[in-house]
């Protein structure tokens, strides 16, 4: 029996078809991954199901008999439930408070109530809650379980999971499937959207593919691999091996020793960090989002507080002696004749100026070398025409702002743009994060030309399989902490996700070369 | 199933000439929606009010002129506000800036008659721009060490201005008792502008139009106008490309409060020849509206102020004409500011009704 049944659902933003006839159906009690690209209009579909947005044609049926969802209170009423990749609780309000939030308002807060309601749930699923923590006391993974508690709490017999597992160490992913399966046995009927094949493959019962809005078809995932699950999502065969040329005459570029930071907050978010960066080799770093990883490359790019004391060297290729860089602004670095590229992680926010064509943002760092008190355009545009025809950036011109391109695209011009001028360090943040696979594997080229040319490439990443495969050494930061430099050759996953969560005392000489 | 009845759809970018049809349509629609307005008020015929308003705004010469004014005033505040706005600064205090740059003006003239007029004017010029700046200064420089809300502080400041004009005013006094500054330098016509092709806006009408451009190009192709452009879109991007914020955001503020100095300085010598807490009128206000629908761009302000200025002495005519009173013009400038502020709606966006293709 169908527990959803989609029908010639459609869904239009401006010139954008986010989904166009899109028609299958979810089983009772089913664990169903739903899998695509990004931009493929997963989250689009799933978010008429919990009446985020209305579908401009087509409908949808629950439990074999059409509904109209015009607002999540019609999806709770129907049992659908949906877990979103940004959560969407209240940071000052405890767990309790965040789950009747929005319910009844007559209805008086129980506190004794909800506690118990709470624990029967948790019992059920084998969850851990905590009903009087507040919501910025937790960590990303409690935040996560306190969503998909909120959702059983309003009563939801059919659970949707935006990429849950993106923020997630590889045993705290183990620990969330293990729930599913709980709640599978219970009955629910859960929908899980990712794009991570093995994620596929090891929890959901069947697969249903997007690809750019349309519906491709949905497969048994005894049925599946790799390789033919990503066949379908591209639409063509794909090479899923990541290449890792030899390391040729590794030079020492930078050596940072002893850094501290402490943010806006007072928080300290960088502790004692000391590694070595080598031109001819990529430098992974791995960590749970907001372990410092942002913050490292931003004091490396001098645009963090440092505190007091430690040192950043930079080796330039022909130069004898190393040069001090901490405490610099961005401008100085550069005018001490260091050739530090930077892809930040926001893109939009950091990297580009949105509102900019091409043009204008490859004058971001270099505008004053125009004329007296002129910007010159010339060069600029030459440059963004060359790096659109050669990165093939999909955009109607090189003066439409870049705000208007697509996520891939928006990192072609940023990528292109950093590697335009001829770094000796590269420092990318999150390279891949939302680009689909075709992307994805066009920027691991350009890192690893880069490496060929001799470049100092820093790569942090999010998703480990990659690190593994891409990066020659991995830093593991945790808790601000450097938590060990780890052979990429050699690495396993599950010591790289240990070291991510718990600190490892070193012994002398393990982990190092 | 009951279906929403109205949804709300983004568009997609929109061609040049859709936009320009759009406004369009919105001003045609503001006119005939008046138009009901004014004849269920006064059962007069809207096409004679118009017409009436036209004669009210460009009837005689000296209307005409006095309608330029005013869109000098607007467009010249305009432009001072210009970069600051594009930086994302909110300068509220554009009256105050203009009333220090009106005092410093008034006391020019009154202390410094005797200079002769060249010398007057490159000292008022000067003098007015440098107090505008100064009041605008305080806020940029706390917004920038110690980011202060620089909407609160600019628009503190103005209330500051307000009482300084009160200071002077008193100080002034001419004559004796009458509570105002009266016209200065009514015999000699010192620090007066004079009057060039029959008007004495000439001189400022060319000020304006050298603002202007000024302002199209430091915005458009200098470097301080790129780092206005990043500094607004996102200051981490600007951290980034290495432009130093608090530079640019001081060096922008000083700029935008300067030119509403000069402002303020045009007020005096080259239309009431007095100063008084009404100088600036609350066209500071006015030009903040005017800045943004054009977003930005010098010519479009020139053209806004335009229109604002004919809504206002045409409206004021009609309401002597019809004899009603002045709330009646400002309504009618009301309904076509609504209008034209709410086509930007459908340029952005659009509206379905009820559910298209449903059944198949």
């Amino acid at each position: 029996m169908a527990a959803i049944t989609f029908e010639h659902i459609s869904k239009r933003f401006g010139s954008v078809n986010a989904n166009s006839d899109v028609s299958f159906s979810v089983n009772k009690g089913e664990i169903l991954a739903l899998l695509g690209e990004n931009g493929s209009g997963k989250t689009t579909l799933m978010n008429m199901l919990s009446g985020i947005y209305y579908p401009d044609e087509g409908r949808i049926l629950v439990d074999d008999k059409p509904v109209s969802i015009r607002g999540p209170r019609d999806a709770y009423a129907l049992g659908i439930g949906m877990v979103h990749q940004h959560f969407k609780l209240v940071d000052v309000f405890t767990a309790a408070e965040n789950l009747v939030v929005g319910l009844d308002p007559d209805k008086k807060l129980d506190r004794k109530a909800i506690a118990a309601d709470i624990k029967e749930i948790c019992d059920k699923y084998q969850f851990d809650v905590n009903p009087d923590k507040k919501v910025y006391d937790m960590s990303v993974s409690e935040k996560q379980t306190l969503e998909i508690v909120k959702v059983l709490y309003r009563g939801a017999n059919i659970l949707i999971l935006d990429e849950p597992t993106a923020v997630l160490t590889p045993q705290e992913t183990e620990r969330l499937f293990r729930v599913l399966r709980n709640m599978k046995q219970d009955g629910k009927t859960v929908i899980i959207i990712t794009h991570k094949l093995h994620e596929v493959l090891s929890i959901s019962d069947r697969v249903a593919i997007l690809r750019k809005g349309e519906y491709i078809e949905t497969v048994d995932t005894a049925d599946a691999t790799e390789e033919k699950l990503t066949e379908l999502m591209v639409g063509k065969k794909v090479d899923l091996e990541i290449e890792r040329p030899e390391v040729k005459d590794k030079k020492l570029r930078l050596e940072i020793r002893n850094i501290n930071c402490i943010n806006s907050e007072g928080v300290k978010i960088l502790k004692d960090i000391s590694f070595d960066v080598y031109g001819g080799e990529i430098l992974g770093i791995a960590g749970i989002s907001g372990n410092g990883q942002k913050e490292l490359l931003e004091a490396i790019a001098g645009l963090e507080q440092i505190e007091e004391g430690g040192s950043i060297k930079y080796h330039a290729p022909d130069a004898k002696e190393a040069v001090e860089m901490k405490g610099m602004t961005p401008r100085h670095i550069r005018e001490l004749g260091v050739h530090l590229s930077f892809v930040p992680e926001d893109r939009l926010g950091m990297g580009l100026v949105g509102s900019m064509g091409m043009t204008e943002n490859m004058m971001l760092k270099d505008y004053s070398k125009g004329r007296g008190v002129f910007t010159s355009k010339k060069a600029p545009r030459e440059l963004a025409e060359k790096i659109k025809e050669e990165l093939e950036v999909v955009t109607p011109g090189v003066t439409t702002p870049v705000r208007r391109l697509s996520g891939g695209n928006v990192q072609k011009v940023l990528v292109g743009r950093e590697i335009a001028a001829s770094p000796t360090v590269l420092m990318t943040a999150y390279a891949v994060r939302g680009l689909d696979i075709n992307t994805s594997y066009t920027i691991y080229h350009l890192l690893n030309e880069q490496k060929k040319k001799g470049v100092a490439v820093i790569y942090v990443g999010e998703d480990l399989d990659v690190l593994l495969a891409l990066c020659d050494r991995i830093l593991v930061l945790c808790g601000g902490q450097a938590n060990g430099i780890l052979d990429g050759h050699t690495a396993d996953k599950q010591e790289v996700g240990r070291r991510m969560s718990v600190i490892v005392e070193e012994k002398d000489g393990e982990g190092h070369e | 199933m009951n279906e929403p009845l109205l949804r709300i759809v983004k568009n997609e970018a929109m061609s040049f000439k859709k936009k320009v049809l759009i406004r369009a349509v919105a001003v045609i629609l503001a006119l005939l929606v008046c138009g009901i307005v004014i004849t269920l008020i006064t059962g007069y015929n809207p096409v004679t009010v118009y017409v009436t308003m036209t004669q009210g705004a460009f009837g005689t010469k000296t209307r005409a002129w006095s309608t330029v004014k005013e869109m000098l005033m607007l467009s010249c505040i305009a432009i001072g506000l210009a970069p600051a706005f594009k930086m994302k600064f909110w300068n509220i205090g554009a009256e105050g800036q203009i009333l220090v740059g009106g005092i410093v003006s008034a006391g020019c003239m009154i202390y410094l008659a005797k200079i002769g007029n060249a010398g007057l004017f490159i000292l008022m010029f000067l003098l007015s721009a440098l107090a505008g700046a100064v009041w605008a200064f305080l806020p940029a420089l706390f917004k920038a060490k110690f980011n202060t809300n620089e909407t609160l502080f600019t628009l503190m400041m103005n209330y500051v201005a307000i009482q300084l004009t009160s200071y002077f005013v008193a100080k002034w006094e001419n004559p004796i008792g009458s509570n105002t500054v009266g016209v200065i330098n009514q015999s000699g016509h010192e620090g007066w502008f004079p009057k060039i092709c029959g008007s004495q806006y000439f001189i400022s009408l060319i000020m304006v139009l050298v603002l202007a451009v000024f302002m199209h190009i430091y915005l458009k192709y200098t470097k301080h106008g790129y780092e206005i452009a990043v500094v607004g879109e996102s200051e981490n991007t600007a951290r980034y490309a290495g432009i130093s914020v608090t530079k640019v955001v001081i060096r922008t503020v000083l700029l935008s409060g300067a030119i509403c100095g000069m402002a303020g300085f045009m007020a005096v010598a080259g239309a009431s020849h007095t100063i008084s807490t009404s100088t600036a009128g609350g066209r500071g206000f006015t030009a903040i509206i005017v800045a943004w629908l054009a977003k930005f761009d010098s010519a479009t302000m020139i053209l806004i102020s335009l229109l604002l200025a004919f809504l206002e002495s045409g409206s004021s005519e009609i309401a002597s004409k019809c004899h009603l009173n002045d709330f009646a013009s400002k309504i009618v400038i009301g309904i076509i500011l609504f209008f034209i502020l709410g086509s930007e709606f459908f340029i952005n966006y659009k509206l379905i009704v009820g559910k298209k293709g449903e059944k198949k």
